[in-house]
């Protein structure tokens, strides 16, 4: 089944007087299940493109439908409910909220979905034992390290098993033995839940995972293919 | 859920919030306490103007003007009949003013020569004293007064006055009694006298210048004499109060000043702060509607906190306070405002306490919502790279 679907979509930032296009013509299909990562150097338009598909913003051109929702069209507050219902974010920089526990911040995109407590609880153990850290549900971000607030941020994203989750750069603060767990935790969950895992990142490790790889070049589609064995 | 997050932020906060609920709960304290000393001032001093020299009310020769020494003299009448019934029952009493001139230690000085019957009982003035069983002419006079004269009881005073006639006269007279009372009206520049001797003295058998009555709704009219009520009788002082009070809520004002820039300050940092967080609520799926309600709720949840803060420390102190007064020092009374003793007792009603914090609450939720409303603006993907959205 289609699960997003990008036709001629343009981004543009405006600068000073002028503009400044981010991403341009691109035309892009994801299915349920994928494990994809769009690369690129910095600059290439990957975050703008993660952005737009988890309707954290909007393209100026084009169409881009996510799970029926055109994502132009949506309201704030829409967005704000596709979000809380269908989409995971995974950040380079974890984005945990300091002052709750590893528990505390893995149950609340549930909160948010008004989900019993009973429910709420066990979601949030099944998805820290996904992760492995069951054992850290009292911590506080402060006291783990960078490698396990990341699991603790994939935890997040995953804990309402959502039918996407993007992922920006989520290796890049982390060593290569953290950085090839995260990315396993991730195949699996990807294996296990079907949830579709779309990432932006420019490291090889994380292409070495990829079962397509999407590569963009001045904010253009520059190569869009399966590999791995996808 | 918008109240348990609100809760867990400002408590994750740890030293930053407890500081600014400590100050917000001082406000509270101060603002009450001051408050409470005000209301306390004005009902010591009613109460004391009341059972000292006003009593329910008072009729006053139509001509009496207590501000006018000159016309003093002539400010007399006959007491009506039906007022006569009334003094006779001791629910009146009848009081004659003259004024007079003493010569303490060789000085000369004017005062206000009073007249009261020696055996009232409707004022608290010790009019006890004024009888003499040895002819003399006895008085009392207030211990400030007394001070100032550098006169102490038993002391004999040389006093000078003009009866009706315009006829100058003089004798010595006893200090028998020196009071104290915190009602300035009763004792500054005032001599008492027993009011037989008085009239005697000024030729005006049965005449009077004001008859304090036991009532207050006592209000008939008698020709030549006006009544007073309370409301009049009190006015000096509710001025008076009502100017101190005015002064004193500029210093409320900088109080809730001071407490609302510590929550307007807090909110500003934590929008300034925590704007990445901001962004990652929003991509996970909390509206911007939600979150300006979560960091307004966090806002008020500092007020909240510091009512119970406030009332950990200031139901203990303001009680103290309460039983004990707040000591104003031996020479209180010399500062010339009616009702203050050494101690004022404050008085704290319901009406107080619940106006105070619904004010300092009302204001934090205003203070508290203002700087969200940047918020309304901000663009998630601005927010999630620690950018304002301009």
């Amino acid at each position: 089944m289609e699960l997003i679907k990008i036709e001629k979509m343009t981004k543009h930032y405006p600068i000073g007087g002028g503009k400044f296009t981010a991403l341009r013509d691109i035309n892009l299909e994801f299915e349920e299940g994928e494990f994809t990562g769009i690369v690129g150097p910095s600059g290439s338009g990957k975050t703008t493109l993660l952005n737009i598909i988890g309707s954290l913003d909007s393209q100026s051109e084009g169409n881009v439908v996510v799970m029926g929702n055109h994502i132009r069209n949506l309201s704030s507050k829409n967005a704000a409910k596709l979000r809380s219902q269908h989409i995971g974010f995974i950040f380079q920089t974890y984005n945990l909220l300091p002052v709750y526990t590893v528990f505390e911040n893995v149950e609340f995109p549930l909160l948010l979905l008004g989900m019993s407590s009973d429910k709420r609880k066990q979601a949030v153990l099944d998805a820290l034992k996904w992760v492995g850290l069951s054992d850290k549900v009292k911590s506080r971000p402060a006291q783990l390290s960078g490698g396990e607030c990341q699991r603790v941020a994939i935890a997040r994203a995953i804990v309402k098993k959502p039918d996407i989750v993007l992922a920006d750069e989520p290796t890049a603060n982390l060593d290569a033995e953290n950085s090839h767990h995260i990315l396993k935790t991730m195949e699996t969950l990807n294996k296990k839940l079907g949830t579709t895992f779309i990432f932006s990142t420019h490291d090889a490790k994380v292409i070495s995972y990829l079962k397509r790889k999407i590569t963009l070049l001045d904010g253009k589609v520059f190569n869009d293919e399966i590999i791995n064995g996808g | 859920m918008i109240f348990k997050l609100a809760y867990k932020n400002i408590i994750g906060a740890g030293l930053r919030t407890w500081l600014n609920i400590f100050i917000l709960s001082l406000s509270y304290f101060a603002i009450i306490a001051l408050q409470g000393f005000f209301v306390g001032w004005q009902d010591d001093a009613s109460r004391e103007m009341k059972n000292w020299y006003i009593a329910g009310g008072q009729y006053w020769q139509e001509s009496y003007d207590p501000y006018d020494p000159y016309t003093l003299e002539d400010s007399h009448g006959p007491i009506p009949e039906e007022l006569q019934k009334l003094i006779s029952k001791g629910e009146a009493i009848s009081i004659l003013i003259s004024p007079a001139t003493i010569y303490p230690e060789g000085r000369m000085r004017n005062i206000v020569l009073k007249g009261i019957d020696p055996k009232q009982d409707l004022i608290e003035l010790p009019t006890k004293y004024l009888t003499d069983p040895n002819g003399e002419i006895n008085c009392i006079i207030g211990s400030g007064f007394a001070d100032n004269m550098n006169i102490k009881e038993g002391d004999f005073i040389v006093l000078r006055w003009r009866d009706k006639n315009g006829v100058y006269d003089a004798r010595d007279i006893k200090v028998a009694h020196i009071f104290f009372t915190t009602v300035i009206s009763v004792e500054n520049n005032q001599i008492w006298i027993a009011l037989d001797a008085l009239q005697e003295m000024l030729n005006l058998p049965g005449e009077a210048t004001i008859i304090p009555v036991k009532d207050e709704l006592y209000k008939m009219e008698f020709s030549g004499w006006q009544h007073k009520d309370l409301a009049f009788l009190l006015l000096d002082l509710t001025n008076l109060i009502k100017t101190k009070t005015i002064g004193s809520s500029i210093m409320y004002v900088l109080l809730l000043f001071l407490a609302v820039l510590a929550i307007f300050d807090t909110q500003i940092l934590s929008i300034f702060h925590r704007r990445k967080e901001m962004g990652t609520l929003m991509a996970l799926g909390m509206t911007r509607s939600k979150i300006i309600q979560m960091f307004t709720l966090e806002g008020v949840l500092h007020a909240v906190l510091a009512i119970l803060m406030g009332a950990v420390y200031g139901i203990p102190l303001l009680n103290h306070f309460q039983k004990v007064g707040m000591q104003l020092g031996a020479n209180a009374k010399e500062w010339g405002l009616s009702g203050l003793d050494d101690a004022l007792y404050p008085v704290y009603g319901w009406k107080l306490v619940l106006g105070t914090v619904i004010l300092v609450l009302v204001t934090i939720t205003i203070v508290s919502f203002l700087p969200t409303r940047k918020i309304a603006k901000l663009k998630p993907t601005d927010a999630l790279r620690g950018k304002m959205t301009k």
